[in-house]
């Protein structure tokens, strides 16, 4: 018996005037899956993230997340079933304290769903542990300009776990970080994982992807040339071909 | 502080004032405190669209105009029921009007805050200065379209006569006291209304939007509809500004309802008070509105603008988030420094 995937992209294409920045991308992820997204630069994972985020409207295809078609849907209603994501270059609420950048999710989007953060008290519980789970406790009435890029990233993740999503994809999480933030930043994400949210890491950090994920699927220049176990993956001709040239 | 407690107590201030003013026994005062009132209007009105969300509007005078004119519309038409209706219709009208100031108000408020969300659908799509240029179209056109509706004078103007007095019970105002204590309510209502939005759900929503509308969809923020709300209380407010107009001035034109005076100084004001609060218009309102009342009378009327120009370009340069932020980032240092 197969399980409907919970994030269904079918034959997704997107382009800015002439350049193609995706054409015909198809990508299922399974519920409670870990899937690595890689691929040079330039080669359309940020696109793919926004037009499944509804940042961006693919022009062909469609994209299906729990079983419910997602064409036409604004970014926000898409936040409110399910979907969180990342931004790759953070962009945090710059003139909210760290603390009430984490309040906005929250606010607009948990409570939409429960009642269960209805207290101010219980609100600003939630926002202090999920700082603490990136490790930002102690900047939080700190501005977001008094954050060190690393740290901004960090904000970035702990706003889109706020949201309790189904799906989350962290968009280059860990780009800058130390050796050792990164072991946290993953053993944070698989902790998540093993809480049953299902997670799309993007990223260029190799050792980062290999151990987080259990699947790995390859873009370059707006095709997905490969998508498997990462040992396999990471072997294809094609795949090492398209990261060190020909 | 809750929002009753601010309400009531903001309106007792009001009064204090009110009741010092009637005791100097000068009418003056009560002319000059309207206008100054009249702008907390709407500077305030102006900041839950421009300041909270980020979005300028340079339409201010358009709103504005358009509940002043909805006030002369049905003054007119109070005063002549039989000349434009008959028969049930007329039987009704008579029953309904001539209305009172504060139900005119209200009108006003519906008018503007229902344009206010036509033109926001219509332009908030735009941003930036875009957005800023649609606000300005927009007043143009409704300028135009008042300048060849007849009924409301046209550009010849329409005068509108005001009673001397009104009384209620015992107490007998003189009308322009009346008008001030109407603009006061109203100045009271705003300012309640404002910082009311500023610490609730709609007005952390509001400040995303300001901030980054992109990161703000993502964190499921609905933005177009918040914007569309901002836009139509915002409106609302203008119109409700500009109602009791036609009762103060007694004659009204276009180009002075449309004057370019009410959008810079709706603008000014809270640049120069600071945008993140309720209190920065309130401030700026109440500083450059006194200002240019003392120099009406001290100088020339035709100084006001330059006033006006001149505090708002040294603001920008050295305090850009206002008096309030120049308050805040004092307040900042000096705990820093005690620490």
């Amino acid at each position: 018996m197969s399980q409907a995937p919970l994030l269904e992209v079918k034959g997704v294409g997107k382009r800015f005037g002439g350049f193609v920045a995706l054409e015909d991308i198809d990508l299922d992820v399974k519920e409670g899956e870990r899937l690595g997204l890689i691929g040079p630069n330039g080669s359309g994972k940020s696109t793919l993230v926004n037009c499944v985020c509804g940042t961006l409207h693919n022009e062909t295809g469609s994209v299906r997340f729990a079983g419910q078609a997602l064409d036409g849907l604004p970014a926000h209603r898409r936040t409110h079933v399910g979907l969180a994501r990342s931004f790759q270059l953070p962009r945090p609420f710059m003139s909210m304290r760290v603390v009430d950048n984490l309040r906005v999710p929250l606010l607009y989007t948990v409570r939409r769903r429960s009642l269960l953060i209805s207290s101010q008290k219980e609100l600003d519980d939630r926002c202090m542990e999920l700082l603490r789970q990136v490790g930002l406790d102690a900047k939080a009435k700190r501005m977001p300009s008094d954050l060190t890029q690393v740290e901004m990233r960090k904000l970035e993740l702990a706003r889109a776990m706020a949201a309790e999503p189904k799906l989350l994809i962290a968009d280059e999480a860990m780009a800058g970080l130390s050796h050792s933030e990164i072991e946290d930043i993953i053993a944070l994400l698989l902790r998540l994982n093993a809480q049953g949210v299902t997670i799309i890491m993007i990223e260029h950090i190799m050792r980062a992807v290999m151990s987080f994920s259990q699947r790995l699927a390859v873009l370059v220049s707006g095709r997905k040339i490969a998508d498997g176990a990462p040992a396999d993956v990471v072997n294809n001709p094609e795949v090492v071909s398209a990261y060190l040239g020909q | 502080m809750r929002s009753w407690t601010f309400f009531l107590s903001a309106l007792g201030v009001g009064l204090v004032f009110f009741l010092a003013a009637l005791g100097l026994g000068n009418d003056y005062v009560f002319f000059a405190g309207y206008v100054v009132l009249q702008y907390i209007v709407l500077a305030t009105a102006w900041n839950i669209l421009g300041g909270y969300c980020g979005y300028v509007n340079f339409g201010t005078a358009a709103f504005f105009a358009l509940g002043a004119y909805s006030s002369v519309a049905l003054h007119k038409l109070g005063a002549n029921v039989n000349r434009y209706a008959s028969g049930f219709l007329a039987d009704i009208l008579h029953l309904i009007l001539p209305l009172s100031l504060p139900s005119l108000v209200i009108v006003g408020g519906i008018v503007s805050g229902i344009v206010g969300l036509g033109m926001g659908y219509l332009t908030l799509r735009l941003r930036g200065v875009f957005f800023a240029i649609a606000t300005l179209a927009m007043a143009v056109v409704l300028q135009t379209l008042m300048i060849n509706w007849d009924f409301v004078g046209g550009s010849r103007g329409a005068y509108v006569i005001r009673p001397n007095s009104i009384s209620a019970g015992p107490v007998t105002l003189s009308y322009i006291e009346y008008l001030f204590l109407v603009m006061l309510v109203l100045a009271v209502v705003a300012l309640t209304v404002a910082r009311l939005i500023e610490r609730s759900r709609l007005g952390i929503g509001f400040s995303t939007i300001r901030d980054d509308e992109m990161a703000a969809e993502a964190a499921g923020v609905p933005t177009l509809r918040l914007k569309l709300i901002a836009t139509m209380i915002s409106g609302a407010f203008m119109g409700m500004a500009g109602a009791p107009l036609p009762y103060y001035l007694g004659y009204i034109e276009p180009s002075s309802a449309f004057g370019l005076p009410y959008a810079v100084n709706s603008i000014a004001m809270p640049m120069i008070g600071g945008t993140t609060s309720w209190v920065g218009p309130l401030i700026g309102a109440i500083l450059l509105g006194s200002l240019q009342q003392i120099a009406t009378v001290t100088i020339s009327s035709a100084v006001n603008l330059l006033i006006v120009g001149v505090l708002l370009v040294a603001f920008v340069i050295i305090a850009p988030a206002g008096i309030v932020g120049l308050v805040e980032s004092w307040r900042r240092t000096r705990a820093r420094a005690a620490s």
